[in-house]
Protein backbone atom coordinates (compact mmCIF):
# COMPACT_ATOMS: atom_id res chain seq x y z
CA UNK A 1 0.00 0.00 0.00
CA UNK A 2 2.80 2.40 0.89
CA UNK A 3 4.57 1.68 -2.39
CA UNK A 4 1.37 2.37 -4.28
CA UNK A 5 0.85 5.59 -2.35
CA UNK A 6 4.36 6.80 -3.09
CA UNK A 7 4.00 5.95 -6.76
CA UNK A 8 0.75 7.88 -6.97
CA UNK A 9 2.17 10.91 -5.19
CA UNK A 10 5.18 10.97 -7.49
CA UNK A 11 2.93 11.06 -10.56
CA UNK A 12 1.12 14.06 -9.14
CA UNK A 13 4.26 16.22 -9.13
CA UNK A 14 4.92 16.40 -12.91
CA UNK A 15 1.21 16.96 -13.45
CA UNK A 16 1.36 19.99 -11.19
CA UNK A 17 4.38 21.36 -13.01
CA UNK A 18 2.72 20.98 -16.39
CA UNK A 19 -0.41 22.65 -15.08
CA UNK A 20 1.65 25.53 -13.72
CA UNK A 21 3.39 25.95 -17.06
CA UNK A 22 0.13 25.96 -18.97
CA UNK A 23 -1.35 28.55 -16.60
CA UNK A 24 1.76 30.70 -16.84
CA UNK A 25 1.71 30.69 -20.63
CA UNK A 26 -2.03 31.23 -20.95
CA UNK A 27 -2.06 34.15 -18.57
CA UNK A 28 0.83 35.78 -20.39
CA UNK A 29 -0.57 35.50 -23.90
CA UNK A 30 -3.81 37.11 -22.83
CA UNK A 31 -4.30 40.59 -24.27
CA UNK A 32 -3.93 43.65 -22.10
CA UNK A 33 -0.79 44.87 -20.41
CA UNK A 34 -1.12 45.01 -16.61
CA UNK A 35 0.98 48.13 -16.26
CA UNK A 36 -1.20 49.95 -18.77
CA UNK A 37 -4.35 48.83 -17.04
CA UNK A 38 -3.07 49.95 -13.68
CA UNK A 39 -1.98 53.40 -14.85
CA UNK A 40 -5.00 54.06 -16.98
CA UNK A 41 -5.50 55.35 -20.50
CA UNK A 42 -3.71 58.65 -20.12
CA UNK A 43 -0.42 57.38 -18.72
CA UNK A 44 2.66 58.32 -20.70
CA UNK A 45 5.11 55.82 -22.10
CA UNK A 46 7.87 56.38 -19.56
CA UNK A 47 5.74 55.71 -16.52
CA UNK A 48 4.32 52.56 -18.12
CA UNK A 49 7.85 51.34 -18.82
CA UNK A 50 8.94 52.18 -15.28
CA UNK A 51 6.00 50.29 -13.81
CA UNK A 52 6.67 47.33 -16.04
CA UNK A 53 10.23 47.24 -14.78
CA UNK A 54 9.02 47.44 -11.20
CA UNK A 55 6.55 44.60 -11.78
CA UNK A 56 9.29 42.53 -13.35
CA UNK A 57 7.48 42.41 -16.68
CA UNK A 58 10.45 43.54 -18.73
CA UNK A 59 12.43 40.38 -18.08
CA UNK A 60 12.34 37.55 -20.58
CA UNK A 61 9.53 34.98 -20.37
CA UNK A 62 11.95 32.30 -19.33
CA UNK A 63 13.35 34.45 -16.48
CA UNK A 64 9.83 35.23 -15.30
CA UNK A 65 8.94 31.54 -15.45
CA UNK A 66 11.92 30.49 -13.37
CA UNK A 67 11.17 33.22 -10.87
CA UNK A 68 7.60 32.02 -10.54
CA UNK A 69 8.74 28.43 -10.10
CA UNK A 70 11.27 29.39 -7.46
CA UNK A 71 8.71 31.43 -5.60
CA UNK A 72 6.19 28.60 -5.62
CA UNK A 73 8.66 26.24 -4.02
CA UNK A 74 8.78 28.65 -1.11
CA UNK A 75 5.04 29.06 -1.05
CA UNK A 76 5.39 32.55 -2.43
CA UNK A 77 2.81 33.33 -5.06
CA UNK A 78 4.15 36.76 -5.81
CA UNK A 79 2.41 40.04 -5.36
CA UNK A 80 -0.86 41.26 -6.75
CA UNK A 81 -0.40 43.48 -9.77
CA UNK A 82 -3.20 45.72 -8.63
CA UNK A 83 -2.51 46.41 -5.00
CA UNK A 84 0.98 44.98 -4.59
CA UNK A 85 0.08 42.87 -1.58
CA UNK A 86 1.44 39.34 -1.28
CA UNK A 87 -1.00 36.96 -2.91
CA UNK A 88 -0.38 34.14 -0.45
CA UNK A 89 -2.05 36.27 2.21
CA UNK A 90 -5.19 36.63 0.15
CA UNK A 91 -5.15 32.95 -0.70
CA UNK A 92 -4.90 32.11 2.99
CA UNK A 93 -7.93 34.29 3.61
CA UNK A 94 -10.01 32.99 0.70
CA UNK A 95 -9.11 29.32 0.63
CA UNK A 96 -11.01 28.32 3.80
CA UNK A 97 -14.26 29.72 2.40
CA UNK A 98 -13.93 27.69 -0.78
CA UNK A 99 -12.81 24.52 0.97
CA UNK A 100 -15.67 24.78 3.48
CA UNK A 101 -18.19 25.27 0.72
CA UNK A 102 -16.93 22.42 -1.46
CA UNK A 103 -16.63 20.05 1.51
CA UNK A 104 -20.14 20.78 2.66
CA UNK A 105 -21.41 20.12 -0.84
CA UNK A 106 -19.58 16.79 -1.07
CA UNK A 107 -20.61 15.61 2.40
CA UNK A 108 -24.24 16.66 1.93
CA UNK A 109 -24.30 14.89 -1.40
CA UNK A 110 -22.88 11.67 0.01
CA UNK A 111 -25.14 11.63 3.07
CA UNK A 112 -28.33 12.20 1.11
CA UNK A 113 -27.34 10.78 -2.24
CA UNK A 114 -26.20 7.27 -1.37
CA UNK A 115 -29.26 6.21 0.62
CA UNK A 116 -31.57 7.72 -1.99
CA UNK A 117 -29.70 6.02 -4.80
CA UNK A 118 -29.70 2.66 -3.08
CA UNK A 119 -33.39 2.97 -2.21
CA UNK A 120 -34.47 3.87 -5.73
CA UNK A 121 -32.39 1.02 -7.09
CA UNK A 122 -34.00 -1.50 -4.79
CA UNK A 123 -37.47 -0.12 -5.50
CA UNK A 124 -36.86 -0.08 -9.22
CA UNK A 125 -39.65 0.98 -11.58
CA UNK A 126 -42.01 1.88 -8.76
CA UNK A 127 -43.29 5.36 -7.93
CA UNK A 128 -40.48 6.25 -5.49
CA UNK A 129 -38.01 5.30 -8.20
CA UNK A 130 -39.66 7.51 -10.80
CA UNK A 131 -39.79 10.44 -8.43
CA UNK A 132 -36.18 9.91 -7.41
CA UNK A 133 -35.00 9.62 -11.00
CA UNK A 134 -36.85 12.72 -12.15
CA UNK A 135 -35.66 14.78 -9.21
CA UNK A 136 -32.06 13.71 -9.62
CA UNK A 137 -32.12 14.37 -13.36
CA UNK A 138 -33.68 17.74 -12.61
CA UNK A 139 -31.00 18.39 -10.03
CA UNK A 140 -28.16 17.90 -12.39
CA UNK A 141 -29.90 19.90 -15.12
CA UNK A 142 -30.06 22.87 -12.80
CA UNK A 143 -27.41 25.46 -13.57
CA UNK A 144 -25.55 25.97 -10.31
CA UNK A 145 -25.93 29.72 -10.29
CA UNK A 146 -29.66 29.51 -10.95
CA UNK A 147 -30.27 27.16 -8.03
CA UNK A 148 -28.27 29.51 -5.82
CA UNK A 149 -30.34 32.46 -6.96
CA UNK A 150 -33.61 30.64 -6.35
CA UNK A 151 -32.52 29.59 -2.87
CA UNK A 152 -31.38 33.13 -2.16
CA UNK A 153 -34.72 34.47 -3.34
CA UNK A 154 -36.68 32.03 -1.20
CA UNK A 155 -34.71 31.89 2.03
CA UNK A 156 -32.83 35.18 2.18
CA UNK A 157 -35.01 37.72 0.46
CA UNK A 158 -38.62 36.61 0.63
CA UNK A 159 -38.23 34.84 3.98
CA UNK A 160 -35.24 36.46 5.70
CA UNK A 161 -33.82 33.35 7.29
CA UNK A 162 -30.26 33.53 6.07
CA UNK A 163 -27.92 36.39 5.20
CA UNK A 164 -28.08 37.37 1.56
CA UNK A 165 -24.41 37.82 0.74
CA UNK A 166 -21.01 37.47 2.23
CA UNK A 167 -18.97 34.79 3.89
CA UNK A 168 -19.26 35.83 7.47
CA UNK A 169 -16.50 35.86 10.04
CA UNK A 170 -14.57 32.64 9.66
CA UNK A 171 -13.68 32.60 13.33
CA UNK A 172 -17.24 32.98 14.60
CA UNK A 173 -18.84 29.58 14.19
CA UNK A 174 -22.46 30.72 14.22
CA UNK A 175 -21.85 33.52 11.74
CA UNK A 176 -19.81 31.20 9.60
CA UNK A 177 -22.50 28.52 9.47
CA UNK A 178 -25.24 31.02 8.73
CA UNK A 179 -23.36 32.26 5.70
CA UNK A 180 -22.45 28.73 4.66
CA UNK A 181 -26.00 27.38 4.78
CA UNK A 182 -27.46 28.49 1.45
CA UNK A 183 -24.31 28.28 -0.70
CA UNK A 184 -23.57 24.87 0.79
CA UNK A 185 -27.14 23.75 0.22
CA UNK A 186 -26.91 24.79 -3.43
CA UNK A 187 -23.84 22.66 -4.06
CA UNK A 188 -25.15 19.93 -1.78
CA UNK A 189 -28.40 19.50 -3.69
CA UNK A 190 -26.63 19.27 -7.01
CA UNK A 191 -24.11 16.80 -5.63
CA UNK A 192 -26.98 14.75 -4.19
CA UNK A 193 -28.47 14.52 -7.67
CA UNK A 194 -25.21 13.23 -9.13
CA UNK A 195 -24.54 10.77 -6.32
CA UNK A 196 -28.11 9.43 -6.34
CA UNK A 197 -27.95 8.61 -10.02
CA UNK A 198 -24.59 7.03 -9.74
CA UNK A 199 -25.36 5.04 -6.60
CA UNK A 200 -28.54 3.82 -8.24
CA UNK A 201 -26.81 2.60 -11.39
CA UNK A 202 -23.97 1.07 -9.39
CA UNK A 203 -26.35 -0.86 -7.15
CA UNK A 204 -28.42 -1.96 -10.16
CA UNK A 205 -25.30 -3.33 -11.81
CA UNK A 206 -24.27 -5.14 -8.66
CA UNK A 207 -27.77 -6.58 -8.17
CA UNK A 208 -27.32 -8.63 -11.30
CA UNK A 209 -24.06 -10.14 -10.20
CA UNK A 210 -23.94 -13.81 -9.39
CA UNK A 211 -22.74 -13.50 -5.84
CA UNK A 212 -25.90 -11.63 -4.90
CA UNK A 213 -27.99 -14.54 -6.13
CA UNK A 214 -25.72 -16.87 -4.22
CA UNK A 215 -26.09 -14.83 -1.07
CA UNK A 216 -29.86 -14.85 -1.39
CA UNK A 217 -29.87 -18.56 -2.19
CA UNK A 218 -27.81 -19.18 0.88
CA UNK A 219 -30.70 -17.75 2.84
CA UNK A 220 -29.17 -14.51 4.00
CA UNK A 221 -31.62 -11.86 5.09
CA UNK A 222 -32.17 -9.06 2.59
CA UNK A 223 -30.53 -6.70 5.03
CA UNK A 224 -27.35 -8.71 5.13
CA UNK A 225 -27.34 -8.98 1.37
CA UNK A 226 -27.54 -5.23 1.05
CA UNK A 227 -24.99 -4.27 3.63
CA UNK A 228 -22.46 -7.03 3.45
CA UNK A 229 -22.32 -7.61 -0.27
CA UNK A 230 -24.05 -5.01 -2.37
CA UNK A 231 -22.75 -1.87 -0.71
CA UNK A 232 -19.16 -2.91 -0.35
CA UNK A 233 -18.84 -3.68 -4.00
CA UNK A 234 -20.75 -0.64 -5.15
CA UNK A 235 -18.47 1.42 -2.92
CA UNK A 236 -15.68 1.14 -5.45
CA UNK A 237 -17.58 2.75 -8.30
CA UNK A 238 -19.05 5.29 -5.91
CA UNK A 239 -15.60 6.35 -4.68
CA UNK A 240 -14.26 6.82 -8.18
CA UNK A 241 -17.21 8.93 -9.20
CA UNK A 242 -17.23 11.02 -6.04
CA UNK A 243 -13.73 12.09 -7.05
CA UNK A 244 -15.00 13.19 -10.46
CA UNK A 245 -17.97 15.03 -9.02
CA UNK A 246 -15.83 16.76 -6.42
CA UNK A 247 -14.04 18.40 -9.32
CA UNK A 248 -17.36 19.42 -10.83
CA UNK A 249 -18.25 20.93 -7.47
CA UNK A 250 -15.08 23.01 -7.43
CA UNK A 251 -16.23 24.55 -10.69
CA UNK A 252 -19.67 25.02 -9.19
CA UNK A 253 -18.20 26.71 -6.13
CA UNK A 254 -16.92 29.50 -8.37
CA UNK A 255 -20.47 30.20 -9.55
CA UNK A 256 -21.94 29.97 -6.06
CA UNK A 257 -19.33 32.32 -4.67
CA UNK A 258 -20.23 34.91 -7.29
CA UNK A 259 -23.94 34.58 -6.61
CA UNK A 260 -23.61 34.89 -2.85
CA UNK A 261 -20.59 37.22 -2.94
CA UNK A 262 -18.74 34.71 -0.83
CA UNK A 263 -15.07 35.75 -0.45
CA UNK A 264 -13.49 32.52 -1.69
CA UNK A 265 -11.12 31.58 -4.50
CA UNK A 266 -13.78 31.86 -7.18
CA UNK A 267 -14.57 35.45 -6.31
CA UNK A 268 -10.84 36.16 -6.15
CA UNK A 269 -10.37 34.72 -9.61
CA UNK A 270 -13.17 36.70 -11.22
CA UNK A 271 -12.01 39.87 -9.51
CA UNK A 272 -8.48 39.33 -10.78
CA UNK A 273 -9.86 38.59 -14.24
CA UNK A 274 -11.74 41.87 -14.42
CA UNK A 275 -8.68 43.83 -13.32
CA UNK A 276 -6.20 41.96 -15.50
CA UNK A 277 -4.25 41.03 -12.37
CA UNK A 278 -2.09 38.37 -13.99
CA UNK A 279 -0.18 37.21 -10.96
CA UNK A 280 -3.31 36.71 -8.87
CA UNK A 281 -5.08 34.93 -11.75
CA UNK A 282 -2.13 32.63 -12.21
CA UNK A 283 -1.95 31.89 -8.50
CA UNK A 284 -5.66 31.08 -8.24
CA UNK A 285 -5.56 28.83 -11.31
CA UNK A 286 -2.64 26.95 -9.82
CA UNK A 287 -4.50 26.50 -6.55
CA UNK A 288 -7.58 25.21 -8.37
CA UNK A 289 -5.57 22.76 -10.41
CA UNK A 290 -3.68 21.66 -7.32
CA UNK A 291 -6.99 21.01 -5.56
CA UNK A 292 -8.05 18.84 -8.47
CA UNK A 293 -4.78 16.91 -8.48
CA UNK A 294 -5.09 16.51 -4.73
CA UNK A 295 -8.65 15.18 -4.97
CA UNK A 296 -7.62 12.73 -7.69
CA UNK A 297 -4.79 11.59 -5.46
CA UNK A 298 -7.09 11.02 -2.47
CA UNK A 299 -9.55 9.18 -4.68
CA UNK A 300 -6.87 6.89 -6.06
CA UNK A 301 -5.48 6.21 -2.60
CA UNK A 302 -8.95 5.44 -1.25
CA UNK A 303 -9.48 3.20 -4.23
CA UNK A 304 -6.28 1.39 -3.34
CA UNK A 305 -7.45 0.99 0.22
CA UNK A 306 -10.81 -0.48 -0.74
CA UNK A 307 -9.76 -2.67 -3.64
CA UNK A 308 -6.59 -4.67 -3.02
CA UNK A 309 -6.36 -5.53 -6.71
CA UNK A 310 -5.50 -1.95 -7.55
CA UNK A 311 -2.49 -1.85 -5.24
CA UNK A 312 -0.64 -4.68 -6.83
CA UNK A 313 -0.96 -3.64 -10.43
CA UNK B 1 -31.67 -6.66 -42.70
CA UNK B 2 -30.47 -6.95 -39.12
CA UNK B 3 -29.64 -3.27 -38.79
CA UNK B 4 -33.02 -2.14 -39.99
CA UNK B 5 -34.73 -4.37 -37.49
CA UNK B 6 -32.59 -3.02 -34.67
CA UNK B 7 -33.28 0.58 -35.58
CA UNK B 8 -36.99 -0.03 -35.80
CA UNK B 9 -36.95 -1.69 -32.41
CA UNK B 10 -35.20 1.32 -30.94
CA UNK B 11 -37.73 3.66 -32.52
CA UNK B 12 -40.65 1.63 -31.17
CA UNK B 13 -39.20 1.60 -27.67
CA UNK B 14 -38.52 5.29 -27.96
CA UNK B 15 -42.10 6.10 -28.89
CA UNK B 16 -43.54 3.97 -26.12
CA UNK B 17 -41.27 5.37 -23.42
CA UNK B 18 -42.83 8.32 -21.65
CA UNK B 19 -39.54 9.87 -20.59
CA UNK B 20 -38.08 9.93 -24.07
CA UNK B 21 -41.25 11.41 -25.51
CA UNK B 22 -41.38 14.18 -22.93
CA UNK B 23 -37.69 14.85 -23.43
CA UNK B 24 -38.13 14.93 -27.19
CA UNK B 25 -41.08 17.32 -26.92
CA UNK B 26 -39.31 19.74 -24.62
CA UNK B 27 -36.16 19.69 -26.74
CA UNK B 28 -38.13 20.17 -29.93
CA UNK B 29 -40.08 23.05 -28.41
CA UNK B 30 -36.91 24.82 -27.32
CA UNK B 31 -35.27 24.26 -30.70
CA UNK B 32 -38.31 25.75 -32.40
CA UNK B 33 -38.15 28.76 -30.15
CA UNK B 34 -34.46 29.13 -30.93
CA UNK B 35 -35.01 28.92 -34.68
CA UNK B 36 -38.12 31.08 -34.84
CA UNK B 37 -37.03 33.63 -32.24
CA UNK B 38 -36.77 36.66 -34.53
CA UNK B 39 -40.26 36.00 -35.85
CA UNK B 40 -42.15 35.06 -32.71
CA UNK B 41 -40.73 37.79 -30.46
CA UNK B 42 -43.59 40.17 -29.71
CA UNK B 43 -41.26 43.14 -29.18
CA UNK B 44 -37.75 43.98 -30.38
CA UNK B 45 -35.49 42.50 -27.69
CA UNK B 46 -33.13 45.45 -27.90
CA UNK B 47 -35.80 48.13 -27.68
CA UNK B 48 -35.43 50.11 -24.48
CA UNK B 49 -38.23 51.95 -22.76
CA UNK B 50 -37.07 53.58 -19.57
CA UNK B 51 -40.57 54.60 -18.55
CA UNK B 52 -41.42 50.92 -18.18
CA UNK B 53 -38.40 49.68 -16.28
CA UNK B 54 -38.78 46.61 -14.13
CA UNK B 55 -42.50 46.16 -14.60
CA UNK B 56 -43.96 42.82 -13.50
CA UNK B 57 -45.57 40.41 -15.99
CA UNK B 58 -48.66 41.90 -17.60
CA UNK B 59 -50.52 41.83 -20.90
CA UNK B 60 -48.09 43.89 -22.92
CA UNK B 61 -45.08 42.14 -21.48
CA UNK B 62 -45.89 38.53 -20.67
CA UNK B 63 -42.77 38.06 -18.58
CA UNK B 64 -42.22 41.64 -17.48
CA UNK B 65 -39.50 44.11 -18.38
CA UNK B 66 -35.87 44.42 -17.38
CA UNK B 67 -33.87 47.32 -16.03
CA UNK B 68 -33.91 49.13 -19.39
CA UNK B 69 -37.56 48.50 -20.07
CA UNK B 70 -36.83 45.75 -22.57
CA UNK B 71 -39.31 42.90 -22.95
CA UNK B 72 -38.09 39.88 -21.02
CA UNK B 73 -39.98 37.33 -23.13
CA UNK B 74 -38.47 38.53 -26.39
CA UNK B 75 -35.03 38.64 -24.85
CA UNK B 76 -35.45 35.10 -23.59
CA UNK B 77 -36.38 33.92 -27.08
CA UNK B 78 -33.28 35.56 -28.53
CA UNK B 79 -31.13 34.36 -25.65
CA UNK B 80 -32.30 30.80 -26.23
CA UNK B 81 -31.38 31.20 -29.89
CA UNK B 82 -27.85 32.27 -28.97
CA UNK B 83 -27.46 29.45 -26.44
CA UNK B 84 -28.55 26.82 -28.94
CA UNK B 85 -26.45 28.31 -31.71
CA UNK B 86 -23.33 28.21 -29.53
CA UNK B 87 -24.22 24.84 -28.07
CA UNK B 88 -24.96 23.00 -31.29
CA UNK B 89 -21.90 24.31 -33.10
CA UNK B 90 -19.60 23.60 -30.15
CA UNK B 91 -20.87 20.07 -29.67
CA UNK B 92 -20.70 19.29 -33.39
CA UNK B 93 -17.17 20.64 -33.72
CA UNK B 94 -16.13 18.92 -30.50
CA UNK B 95 -17.65 15.68 -31.73
CA UNK B 96 -15.84 15.76 -35.05
CA UNK B 97 -12.48 16.90 -33.70
CA UNK B 98 -12.64 14.99 -30.44
CA UNK B 99 -13.80 11.65 -31.77
CA UNK B 100 -11.29 11.94 -34.60
CA UNK B 101 -8.47 12.62 -32.19
CA UNK B 102 -9.51 9.76 -29.93
CA UNK B 103 -9.77 7.28 -32.76
CA UNK B 104 -6.48 8.37 -34.32
CA UNK B 105 -4.71 8.20 -31.00
CA UNK B 106 -6.10 4.76 -30.27
CA UNK B 107 -5.26 3.47 -33.69
CA UNK B 108 -1.78 4.96 -33.89
CA UNK B 109 -0.75 3.75 -30.49
CA UNK B 110 2.67 4.29 -29.03
CA UNK B 111 4.01 7.76 -28.32
CA UNK B 112 1.32 9.53 -30.32
CA UNK B 113 -1.40 7.91 -28.30
CA UNK B 114 0.30 8.66 -25.00
CA UNK B 115 0.96 12.27 -25.93
CA UNK B 116 -2.60 12.92 -27.05
CA UNK B 117 -4.32 11.18 -24.15
CA UNK B 118 -2.01 12.75 -21.58
CA UNK B 119 -2.69 16.21 -22.99
CA UNK B 120 -6.40 15.57 -22.76
CA UNK B 121 -5.98 14.36 -19.18
CA UNK B 122 -4.21 17.58 -18.29
CA UNK B 123 -7.04 19.55 -19.87
CA UNK B 124 -9.45 17.74 -17.61
CA UNK B 125 -7.36 18.76 -14.60
CA UNK B 126 -9.28 22.03 -14.58
CA UNK B 127 -12.95 22.27 -13.65
CA UNK B 128 -15.07 23.25 -16.64
CA UNK B 129 -15.94 26.77 -15.57
CA UNK B 130 -12.34 27.57 -14.54
CA UNK B 131 -10.95 26.30 -17.84
CA UNK B 132 -13.63 28.16 -19.76
CA UNK B 133 -12.74 31.40 -17.99
CA UNK B 134 -9.07 30.79 -18.75
CA UNK B 135 -9.73 30.32 -22.45
CA UNK B 136 -11.92 33.42 -22.59
CA UNK B 137 -9.20 35.46 -20.88
CA UNK B 138 -6.80 34.51 -23.64
CA UNK B 139 -9.20 34.90 -26.54
CA UNK B 140 -11.30 37.81 -25.39
CA UNK B 141 -15.09 38.04 -25.56
CA UNK B 142 -17.30 37.39 -28.56
CA UNK B 143 -19.49 34.62 -29.94
CA UNK B 144 -16.72 32.93 -31.90
CA UNK B 145 -14.49 32.76 -28.85
CA UNK B 146 -17.23 31.33 -26.67
CA UNK B 147 -17.76 28.64 -29.30
CA UNK B 148 -14.04 27.91 -29.33
CA UNK B 149 -13.92 27.72 -25.53
CA UNK B 150 -16.83 25.29 -25.29
CA UNK B 151 -15.56 23.22 -28.22
CA UNK B 152 -12.25 22.84 -26.41
CA UNK B 153 -14.13 21.62 -23.35
CA UNK B 154 -16.09 19.11 -25.43
CA UNK B 155 -13.08 17.62 -27.21
CA UNK B 156 -11.70 15.49 -24.33
CA UNK B 157 -15.13 13.99 -23.69
CA UNK B 158 -15.55 12.83 -27.27
CA UNK B 159 -11.92 11.78 -27.54
CA UNK B 160 -12.41 9.38 -24.65
CA UNK B 161 -15.40 7.89 -26.45
CA UNK B 162 -13.45 7.34 -29.63
CA UNK B 163 -10.33 6.06 -27.96
CA UNK B 164 -11.40 2.93 -26.04
CA UNK B 165 -13.47 1.23 -28.80
CA UNK B 166 -10.63 1.84 -31.26
CA UNK B 167 -8.20 0.14 -28.90
CA UNK B 168 -10.49 -2.85 -28.58
CA UNK B 169 -11.12 -3.13 -32.29
CA UNK B 170 -7.48 -2.80 -33.23
CA UNK B 171 -6.80 -6.28 -31.97
CA UNK B 172 -9.58 -7.97 -33.88
CA UNK B 173 -8.68 -10.47 -36.57
CA UNK B 174 -10.74 -8.91 -39.29
CA UNK B 175 -8.75 -5.72 -38.98
CA UNK B 176 -5.57 -7.65 -39.70
CA UNK B 177 -7.36 -9.36 -42.55
CA UNK B 178 -8.52 -6.07 -44.01
CA UNK B 179 -5.05 -4.60 -43.81
CA UNK B 180 -3.51 -7.67 -45.38
CA UNK B 181 -5.57 -7.15 -48.50
CA UNK B 182 -4.36 -3.59 -48.62
CA UNK B 183 -7.01 -1.56 -46.80
CA UNK B 184 -5.58 1.81 -45.84
CA UNK B 185 -5.64 2.88 -42.22
CA UNK B 186 -8.28 5.50 -42.71
CA UNK B 187 -10.54 3.04 -44.46
CA UNK B 188 -10.21 0.63 -41.57
CA UNK B 189 -11.14 3.33 -39.08
CA UNK B 190 -14.04 4.70 -41.07
CA UNK B 191 -15.60 1.43 -42.06
CA UNK B 192 -15.14 -0.58 -38.91
CA UNK B 193 -14.68 1.57 -35.84
CA UNK B 194 -16.93 4.48 -36.69
CA UNK B 195 -20.21 2.62 -37.37
CA UNK B 196 -19.89 0.83 -34.08
CA UNK B 197 -19.50 3.91 -31.95
CA UNK B 198 -21.65 6.30 -33.96
CA UNK B 199 -24.87 5.53 -32.13
CA UNK B 200 -23.30 6.00 -28.73
CA UNK B 201 -21.68 9.23 -29.85
CA UNK B 202 -24.98 10.64 -30.99
CA UNK B 203 -26.62 9.77 -27.69
CA UNK B 204 -23.84 11.36 -25.67
CA UNK B 205 -23.97 14.43 -27.93
CA UNK B 206 -27.51 15.01 -26.78
CA UNK B 207 -26.45 14.88 -23.17
CA UNK B 208 -23.43 17.07 -23.77
CA UNK B 209 -25.52 19.62 -25.62
CA UNK B 210 -27.14 20.25 -22.26
CA UNK B 211 -23.69 20.67 -20.75
CA UNK B 212 -22.67 23.07 -23.50
CA UNK B 213 -25.77 25.20 -22.94
CA UNK B 214 -25.04 25.26 -19.23
CA UNK B 215 -21.44 26.29 -19.88
CA UNK B 216 -22.46 29.11 -22.22
CA UNK B 217 -24.90 30.37 -19.60
CA UNK B 218 -22.27 30.12 -16.86
CA UNK B 219 -19.69 32.02 -18.89
CA UNK B 220 -22.25 34.71 -19.72
CA UNK B 221 -23.23 34.89 -16.07
CA UNK B 222 -19.61 35.43 -15.09
CA UNK B 223 -19.33 38.19 -17.64
CA UNK B 224 -16.94 36.48 -20.05
CA UNK B 225 -19.49 35.20 -22.53
CA UNK B 226 -21.14 36.85 -25.49
CA UNK B 227 -20.92 40.57 -24.82
CA UNK B 228 -23.82 43.06 -24.62
CA UNK B 229 -26.06 44.26 -26.15
CA UNK B 230 -26.72 40.74 -27.44
CA UNK B 231 -29.14 39.23 -24.94
CA UNK B 232 -27.90 35.95 -23.48
CA UNK B 233 -29.75 33.96 -20.86
CA UNK B 234 -26.75 33.94 -18.52
CA UNK B 235 -26.17 37.68 -18.62
CA UNK B 236 -29.88 38.28 -18.12
CA UNK B 237 -29.79 36.21 -14.93
CA UNK B 238 -26.72 38.11 -13.81
CA UNK B 239 -28.30 41.48 -14.42
CA UNK B 240 -31.44 40.37 -12.62
CA UNK B 241 -29.56 39.47 -9.44
CA UNK B 242 -29.01 43.15 -8.68
CA UNK B 243 -32.73 43.70 -8.17
CA UNK B 244 -33.78 40.24 -7.12
CA UNK B 245 -35.88 41.59 -4.28
CA UNK B 246 -37.94 44.02 -6.31
CA UNK B 247 -38.04 42.43 -9.75
CA UNK B 248 -37.25 38.71 -9.51
CA UNK B 249 -38.93 37.85 -12.81
CA UNK B 250 -35.91 38.77 -14.91
CA UNK B 251 -33.55 36.29 -13.27
CA UNK B 252 -36.20 33.69 -12.56
CA UNK B 253 -37.58 33.44 -16.09
CA UNK B 254 -34.22 33.68 -17.84
CA UNK B 255 -32.85 30.97 -15.58
CA UNK B 256 -35.96 28.90 -16.11
CA UNK B 257 -35.34 28.95 -19.84
CA UNK B 258 -31.84 27.61 -19.25
CA UNK B 259 -33.13 24.95 -16.89
CA UNK B 260 -35.87 23.73 -19.22
CA UNK B 261 -33.49 23.55 -22.19
CA UNK B 262 -30.93 21.51 -20.29
CA UNK B 263 -33.59 19.32 -18.69
CA UNK B 264 -35.17 18.55 -22.05
CA UNK B 265 -31.92 17.38 -23.57
CA UNK B 266 -30.96 15.45 -20.47
CA UNK B 267 -34.30 13.63 -20.47
CA UNK B 268 -33.94 12.86 -24.14
CA UNK B 269 -30.32 11.78 -23.98
CA UNK B 270 -30.78 9.78 -20.82
CA UNK B 271 -33.73 7.81 -22.14
CA UNK B 272 -31.92 7.27 -25.45
CA UNK B 273 -28.97 5.91 -23.54
CA UNK B 274 -31.18 3.52 -21.61
CA UNK B 275 -32.95 2.39 -24.76
CA UNK B 276 -29.79 1.75 -26.76
CA UNK B 277 -27.98 0.06 -23.91
CA UNK B 278 -27.09 -3.39 -25.26
CA UNK B 279 -27.30 -4.87 -21.78
CA UNK B 280 -30.98 -4.11 -21.71
CA UNK B 281 -31.71 -6.28 -24.72
CA UNK B 282 -30.80 -9.31 -22.71
CA UNK B 283 -33.20 -8.50 -19.90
Amino acid sequence: MIAYAIRRILIAVPTLIIVLTITFVLVRIAPGDPAEVRLGDYANKESVEALRKEMGLDKSMWAQYLETLKGLLHGDFGRSMINGRPISEEIKRSLPYTVQLTLMGIIFGIIFGIPTGVYTALKRNTLPDYIGRTLSLGGLSFPTFYLGILLMLAFSIKIPLFPVVGGGDIHNLADNLLHLALPGLTLGLIMTAYVTRMARSSVLNTLNEDYVRTARAKGLTERKVIYKHLLRNSLLAITALIGVYAIVLIGGSVMVEIVFSRPGLGKMMIGALKQRDYTTLQAVMIIFASLVVFINLITDLTYGLIDPRVRYK
Amino acid sequence: MKKRGKRRKILKTFLKNRTSLIGACISAAMIFIAILAPWISPIDPLKQNVYHRLTPPERGHLLGTDEYGRDVLSRIFTGTRISFFVGIISVTLGMVIGTGMGMLAGYAGGKVETAVMRTLDIMMAFPDEVFGVMVMIVLGTGVENVIIAITVLMIPRFARMGHAPTLALKEQDYIAAAKSIGASDSRVIMRHVLPNIFGDILVMSTLWLGTAIRLEASLSFLGVGVPPPTPTLGSMVRAGVDFLGVAPWVSVFAGLAILVSIFGFNLLGDSLRDITDPKLYAR
